[in-house]
């Protein structure tokens, strides 16, 4: 147990066999924190490199590499069946991993739940779940951006740059993050174009490159010129939207270099803040940390450059009020607000605050979106 | 629902059925060839994304779109080559072998593809026969590729050469009765091998259909089983390439209509809408089949016929 750059996998497994009998396994485990070193696992529902979600998080992994003592291990296309549960159960026990950062919406409940329940000595970070207090295991963590503000200022700059007023929308499922996005950006582009509508077309799935592209045509067809998504791999909408000569606001990642000509803006991720704070709170002995949340002033999103086409006007439009988002001062989801069914869901002096919890429970689209849940 | 609106789903399922039939019309055409001659070659999936992973590479590094073409015809053919090969081994069975082989394709594809997710190659380009009209929906439903006017054509060929010629002939004898063509003369072994290679290549230009024209990149979730669906409409289309151009030009208009709906605004249910291709494999299939005719046309020496 002397020389661990030599302790092979097939000898880990003998001895984790014989160790929850000695006792040896927290031990060592403790012993591997103690000298600073820890290993960070990452698990991805995709490509690494799939220019969207996948990209965004594998960025975030690139970045802990650099950290001193911090070794990253990581698993792609990992589907959210029973296959996550015995990803993270290999990383836990034969990685000795002591975090494992589950990056996709689905692997939360029951998998990462049922994992962490087994593992009690490690720590499990999931990306968009809602941990709650209580209710769900103490070594388990919820992570996530609030990166409707970015969507709010896509849709201001996609708002003053249309030409039509109609936008278009592929999204891949209707959970509260994607509702949250749809609508923060069809807020945003309503905020200085009244008339302003959204059309969304869900396709059923993260990753559908054949759906997405008839999704986006459709869209085109309709008269949209602005598109967007929210899919794993923006790269299909962006590069239709591009060819047929359309806007496109990005997601995930940048993918300006898809887009030279009608790449506005987009909303990134940037997960190096989120992920340190917890490699950070396990190398120092701090609590673990189970409800993390940020927005663009904590450094958890970013907005993608400007592209060339975008006015003056409009830059200035959105650089106003990411100005107030950054001092906190700017709230997207405030009453009196109608969904597009014209039923009230936030009451006239009600407003919400982004850490609302009430926001990330979202099922209803707001006025201007075309479509339904 | 308007004029308008109706007029909208239309012509999209119209787009639909150009864009999204080619890989199916290719995977299933070639599917047809190997069958006629007597095996099955399942693995058609892992062959057509083997194909778009290979097209992609060879667009890139060569820069011209048909090289990529020609390198998925390939790629598609060694595997085609793979499967003819072994399942002329004695007590191999062809549709394991296919089950097997598609897993190495999509597994390798996955495996060298990883370097091609992010760069951009050059794609082929469409014949704008919509050019008159001033209807963007139009315009961009008629944009057709080349490669689509050739699978038509390549089905009417079939059509004609299995009835027409000595080729064809020797082809639906070696599938309908091994007995026979042995007694013919006809060398049965080779005359599979040559189908399944011939089959395989042709599922490789679907899969270079599907990287670098439409929706023209690759990525891992590319195909999404359209290889599996491609060799289920063979049995729909009665191992008739005419048949197999209406099946995928279907099957290419049914998937448009989940998307087509929602863009006009209607978008309760859509998850019904989506599955609407398959739903209506399913119908055609149960309204087509009856216990008389079902598998009518398959050939005699078919593993799932003897």
């Amino acid at each position: 147990m002397q020389d661990r750059a030599s302790f092979s996998r097939r000898n880990f497994i003998k001895a984790a066999a014989a160790a929850p009998a000695l006792g040896l396994l927290p031990a060592s485990v403790r012993d591997a924190l103690a000298a600073g070193g820890i290993t960070v696992g990452f698990i991805y529902v995709g490509a690494r490199d799939d220019f969207g979600y996948n990209q965004a998080h594998a960025q975030a992994a690139a970045a802990l590499k650099k950290l001193p003592g911090v070794k990253v291990i990581e698993e792609e296309k990992v589907p959210e069946t029973v296959a996550v549960q015995k990803s993270m159960e290999a990383m836990i026990v034969q990685d000795k991993a002591a975090v494992v950062f589950a990056t996709s919406f689905g692997y939360f409940d029951p998998h990462v739940l049922k994992v962490a329940q087994k593992y009690p000595n490690a720590h499990i970070a999931h990306c968009g779940g809602l941990w709650s207090e209580g209710k769900h295991p103490k070594n388990v963590a919820s992570y996530f951006g609030y990166i409707d503000e970015c969507e709010y200022l896509s849709g201001i700059v996609a708002g003053l740059t249309s030409k039509t007023g109609k936008f278009g929308f592929v999204a891949a499922k209707p959970i509260p993050q994607v509702l949250r996005n749809i609508n923060a950006f069809t807020l945003g582009a309503r905020s200085v174009n009244p008339n302003a509508t959204t059309r969304v077309i869900f396709t059923g799935d993260w990753a559908m490159p054949v759906k997405e592209a008839e999704a986006a045509n459709s869209l085109l067809d309709q008269g949209c010129d602005v598109l967007t998504c929210h899919v794993d791999g923006p790269k299909v909408v962006v590069e239709t939207a591009e060819r047929r000569g359309a806007f496109s606001c990005g997601y995930h990642a940048s993918q300006a270099k898809l887009a030279p000509k009608g790449y506005l803006t987009g909303a990134e991720w940037d997960w190096v803040t989120p992920n340190t704070t917890f490699v950070k709170a396990l190398q120092e002995g701090k609590p673990f940390p189970n409800f993390v949340r940020g927005g663009l002033k904590e450094g958890f999103v970013k907005m993608s450059p400007y592209g060339a086409v975008v006015s003056e006007k409009a830059r200035k439009a959105a650089d106003d009020v990411k100005a107030k988002m950054l001092k906190g001062e700017f709230v997207i989801f405030k009453g009196p607000l109608k969904d597009n069914t014209g039923k009230e869901v936030i009451p006239a002096g009600k407003s919400f605050a982004q850490q609302a919890i009430e926001l990330e429970g979202m099922n209803y689209l707001v006025e201007g979106v075309i479509g339904s849940v | 629902m308007t004029i308008d609106a109706i007029t909208a789903v239309l012509l999209a399922m119209l787009g639909g059925a150009i864009r999204v039939s080619t890989p199916f019309l290719f995977v299933s055409l070639g599917e047809t060839i190997t069958e006629k001659a007597g095996r099955i070659n399942l693995g058609l999936e892992g062959t057509l994304v083997m194909g778009a992973m290979s097209a992609y590479a060879a667009s890139l590094y060569s820069g011209s779109p048909w090289l990529g073409v020609l390198a998925a015809a390939c790629a598609g053919a060694v595997f085609g080559l793979l499967h003819g090969l072994l399942a002329s081994l004695r007590r191999v069975n062809d549709i394991a072998l296919g089950i097997a082989l598609m897993l190495l394709g999509t597994g390798l594809a996955f495996y060298w593809g990883k370097a091609y997710i992010q760069p951009q190659a050059p794609t082929l380009r469409a014949f704008h026969l919509g050019a008159w009209s001033d209807s963007p929906a139009l315009r961009s439903a008629l944009d057709i590729n080349p490669l689509f006017i050739a699978g038509l054509l390549l089905a009417f060929v079939l059509h004609w050469a299995f009835a027409n010629t000595r080729v064809g002939l020797t082809l639906r004898l070696v599938g309908d009765s091994e007995a026979a063509a042995r007694a013919a003369g006809a060398a049965v072994i080779p005359t599979r091998v040559a189908a399944t290679v011939i089959g395989g290549a042709l599922a490789g230009v679907g899969g270079a259909f599907l990287s670098l024209f439409y929706p023209g990149s690759w990525n891992e979730g590319l195909s999404n089983g359209q290889g599996i669906m491609a060799v289920a409409l063979v049995i729909f289309a009665r191992w008739q390439p005419r048949r197999c151009v209406l099946a995928a030009l279907m099957f290419g208009a049914a998937g448009a209509i989940g998307p087509a709906l929602q863009s006009v605004g209607i978008s309760s249910g859509y998850y019904l809408f989506n599955a609407a291709p398959y739903a209506l494999t399913l119908l055609l299939m149960a309204l087509t089949c009856s216990r008389d005719t079902s598998l009518k046309g398959a050939p005699g020496e078919l593993s799932l016929n003897r």
